[in-house]
């Protein structure tokens, strides 16, 4: 079983400027869970395709309700893989992003492509699809479950750091205002909440098997 | 950013520096060309596919735009 999702974005810039801002979007104020980041491939296809594979290093944080079922030495490092298709003449770019480490515990790949909003020519939509999986046995709905909730906090993110490094390159000074860092704040304190809630369920029903 | 090699950070500077010149001012305005910023990208690759081995990461084998096989959409 395979969770499937797929949802829709736009960016309020050109399809050059989205491609350049893509190449420079770390480090941003949203992405302290990248760690490292790395060009490990590179070539322009004969059809003047530029294709590259990023390797990066995040950090992986699993939630307590599922850390009791993961070795006790696991790293809390994950090695992700982003491929990448540029095609100028087409003005697509498609990416395809995916975990490397863990990935029996959990995978995820998503694909999203981006390309010239229909209603805007200087926008640019993203198509971004992502599929989440596990093969725990007895658990892989959970943590698909659990996979998909951060996938889709991990969206956000990805969006308002495109923002941030867009702003950026276009000479202004993006400022993260206090209101959204308390937004912030309060939106992980109650994934936390969400997260204890869960495992208290979790020994809760553990119980009633005992 | 950082490079997964300690020491390859800076490489990775300077090859990053001349890439996103390139890409912007000559790759996606239909410029034709041969490789990119070929000799930093050598040097850089030399550090990073060094660490790539020290630290075991299994890269190898792993198909350009790998797993992307025909998903279902549930």
């Amino acid at each position: 079983m395979v969770k499937y999702f797929c949802c829709a974005g736009l960016l309020k810039c050109s399809w050059d400027q989205a491609c350049v801002a893509y190449w420079q979007r770390y480090p941003n104020p949203y992405s302290n869970h990248v760690l490292t980041e790395d060009i490990i491939f590179r070539e322009i296809t004969p059809s003047n395709c530029l294709i590259s594979r990023r390797l990066m290093t995040k950090t992986s944080r699993a939630p307590r309700w599922m850390e009791r079922y993961l070795p006790k030495h696991m790293a809390s490092k994950a090695y992700v893989i982003e491929d990448s298709i540029v095609d100028p003449q087409k003005r697509t770019m498609t990416t395809l992003t995916w975990n490397i480490s863990h990935a029996r515990l959990m995978s995820v790949e998503e694909r999203c492509v981006y390309g010239i909003n229909s209603e805007n020519s200087n926008w640019t939509e993203i198509k971004r699809e992502a599929w989440i999986s596990s093969k725990v046995y007895g658990l892989s709905r959970a943590i698909q479950e659990f996979g998909l909730a951060r996938f889709k906090t991990s969206v956000t993110k990805t969006m308002k750091g495109f923002e941030y490094i867009l702003a950026k390159m276009q000479g202004e000074t993006p400022s993260r205002t206090l209101a959204e860092t308390a937004t912030e704040r309060a939106r992980e304190t109650a994934l936390a909440a969400k997260e204890k809630a869960k495992d208290l369920a979790s020994q809760a029903q553990k119980k009633q098997y005992v | 950013m950082n490079s997964v090699g300690e020491a390859c950070t800076e490489l990775k500077r300077e090859y990053d520096q001349c890439f996103n010149r390139w890409f912007a001012e000559s790759f996606l305005k239909g410029e034709r060309g041969g490789e990119p910023c070929g000799d930093s990208f050598k040097r850089y690759q030399l550090c990073v596919q060094r660490a790539i081995r020290e630290k075991d990461i299994p890269v190898d084998g792993v198909d350009f735009m790998g797993p992307n096989k025909d998903k279902p959409e549930s």
